[in-house]
């Protein structure tokens, strides 16, 4: 089994900065991604869809290659559709790549498994045509697939981005049915102040305001009662806005209420997690380096709360700087005065979040849906069904599974887990740190006994 | 009506793949699920639980929402290439071998 200094999980922006700082340094960097080609979700398949559709996608995405070309060095070995499905103390990584298992060792380990759309559960989300906004960006990225007649519902910049992609591309949306209130805008303005610090990323969302203006796409703000419509697929999006009933055919709808930490990987190792009410999402507890409470563990990038690309990128600098300094690569003085910069580049990259945490709140309608509303796609459970669980007894999201299978699926609770969560603590009147998570275990990710009975055993590598 | 979804670069090489006893000529190298979308299929599955349809969600290996039977194997189809010759069925309706 091949051991390396240190094992990247993920190469996006976080995980591919990290392996280039560590990789300065000396040490032996393994990154590990589900996809073929490295970028993560926000730079997808960068390398190939730049020259097709830079235009279209805009320069914060093609900033992404220069990225990925700081992978191809010889102490980097980058392993595409590197599908990880246990991380053991030590460490040992199990992943399954190209139909068969294969395992690494690595001294130290950084997570850099990115964020989740947060889930959306509302009436008629399960329905084909219905895919989260997020998913509408990678076809578009990655495959250069676009919806023709498609309604964006959600709130947060992404929709924005989203909209203003599709007009470049030549197909708008019909509409964007946004669920932010005045009130939040009004609200937000406290946050204005500092925000002004992180003053590209307002100038960036002003302008995104403009070309959907300049494209005559329908906005429809304040949005509740949404529902999407359709038999055996979507037909059409409902809802009300300003006191008047709306619905609008299409054939997609895009969903997006913000993107929350995908915390399977970091849970599955026992790191601490608490509740963040800004981002209204659990989040790894870590210092100021990304490091965890499990020793040898670090975490960057939207993994370790949601703060963008950038964010991403020198959080991942400042936790290989760490991990290379435990590892004797660097003194603590070199350590530090190569990080000195990056916090200083952190906190402006940051200025801009809590007026957009406040400007862009999830939408209330999905955080505690109606009864009959699906919220675990995987084993259809419903609010309903939660509620009732509450109703005899539920005190946590683990319970949850013996009452009714949520989180018991496929996704292993990625798409309804925060919902379970919310549920339990309105009906039992709990905070959502008392309420709890699903237990997570490995496999992360389901593994066919094929795949596993390939695998080269440890005494097999002894011997060769 | 046209499909729900168009292609950008319509041009790209083709090679035909069987979906659900079809034969469907899809771009080579291109994500699986995106493919079947542009070619204008809807519904990926149906769920064991209800046996509702299912067609793809989070295109990045999350929400399973995109299972399909390929070559046999019940897998992701945003986590796959089109290759040619690929074999692919709804999950569960595919041939069934009880004599293996």
């Amino acid at each position: 089994m091949t051991r390396f200094d240190l094992a990247i999980i993920g190469a996006g922006p976080a995980g591919m900065a990290a392996a280039a700082t560590a990789a300065e340094v000396g040490m032996s960097v393994c990154v590990l991604d589900e996809q073929p080609r490295a970028g993560g979700q926000i730079y997808r398949d960068v390398e190939r869809a730049a020259g097709l559709r830079g235009d279209i996608l805009g320069k914060d995405y093609t900033q992404g290659a220069p990225l990925v070309a700081g992978l191809r060095q010889a102490v980097i070995t980058h392993v595409g559709g590197a599908v990880v499905w246990a991380i053991e103390p030590g460490f040992r990584i199990s992943y399954t790549c190209d139909g068969a298992a294969a395992q690494i060792e690595a001294a130290r380990v950084l997570l850099a498994t990115g964020a989740l759309e947060r889930p959306m559960p509302l009436p008629g989300w399960t329905l084909p045509g219905v895919m989260t906004a997020g998913a509408g960006q990678i076809l578009l990225k990655q495959s250069g697939v676009l919806a023709r007649r498609a309604v964006l519902v959600g709130s947060g910049p992404l929709l924005y981005l989203i909209a203003v992609q599709m007009v470049r591309a030549g197909t708008p949306p019909l509409a964007l049915v946004e669920t932010q209130r005045r009130a939040d805008l009004i609200r937000s303005a406290q946050h204005l102040g500092g925000a002004l610090r992180g003053w590209r990323y307002l100038l960036k969302g002003l302008g995104l305001l403009a070309e959907i203006a300049r494209a005559r796409v329908p906005r429809h703000t304040g949005a509740t009662e949404i529902e999407v419509e359709g038999e055996g697929r979507a037909e059409a999006v409902s809802f009300e806005s300003r006191g008047k009933h709306h619905r609008i055919a299409c054939e997609t709808v895009y969903l997006h209420h913000g993107v929350v930490p995908n915390t399977q990987a970091a849970r599955s190792l026992g790191v601490s997690h608490k509740w963040n009410a800004a981002q209204a999402c659990f989040v790894p507890v870590l210092d100021e380096w990304g490091q965890s409470d499990v020793p040898g563990v670090c975490i960057a990038g939207d993994g370790a709360g949601i703060g963008g690309a950038r964010v991403a990128e020198i959080a991942g600098r400042l936790a290989a700087l760490k991990l290379a300094e435990e590892a004797g690569r660097l003194s603590a003085s070199d350590r530090d005065d190569r990080a000195t910069p990056l916090h200083a580049a952190l906190s402006v990259e940051r200025a801009a979040r809590p007026f957009l945490d406040v400007a862009y709140p999830p939408y209330a309608g999905a955080i505690a849906p109606t009864d009959t509303t699906v919220i675990c796609r995987c084993e259809e459970v419903t609010a309903g069904d939660i509620r009732s669980y509450a109703g005899i007894g539920c005190l946590g999201p683990n319970q949850t599974k013996a009452f009714g299978r949520a989180g018991m699926g496929p996704c292993q609770g990625r798409y309804c887990g925060l919902t379970v969560t919310a549920l339990l603590a309105e009906a039992n009147g709990q905070s959502p740190d008392e309420t709890g998570y699903y237990r997570i275990r490995p496999p992360l990710k389901p593994i066919t006994l094929g795949e596993l009975a390939s695998m080269d055993g440890p005494e097999k590598d002894a011997a060769g | 009506m046209k499909p729900a979804f168009l292609e950008l670069s319509p041009d790209a090489h083709r090679v035909p793949v069987r979906f659900a006893g079809e034969t469907l000529m899809l771009p080579e190298g291109a994500n699986l699920a995106a493919a079947l979308l542009a070619a204008g299929v809807t519904v990926l599955r149906h769920t064991p639980v209800s046996g509702a349809p299912r067609a793809p969600f989070c295109m990045m290996g999350a929400c399973f929402d995109c299972l399909l039977e390929v070559e046999g194997v019940v897998r992701q189809a945003c986590m796959i290439e089109v290759t040619e010759g690929l074999e692919i069925a709804r999950p569960h309706e595919g041939p069934c071998d009880d004599t293996l």
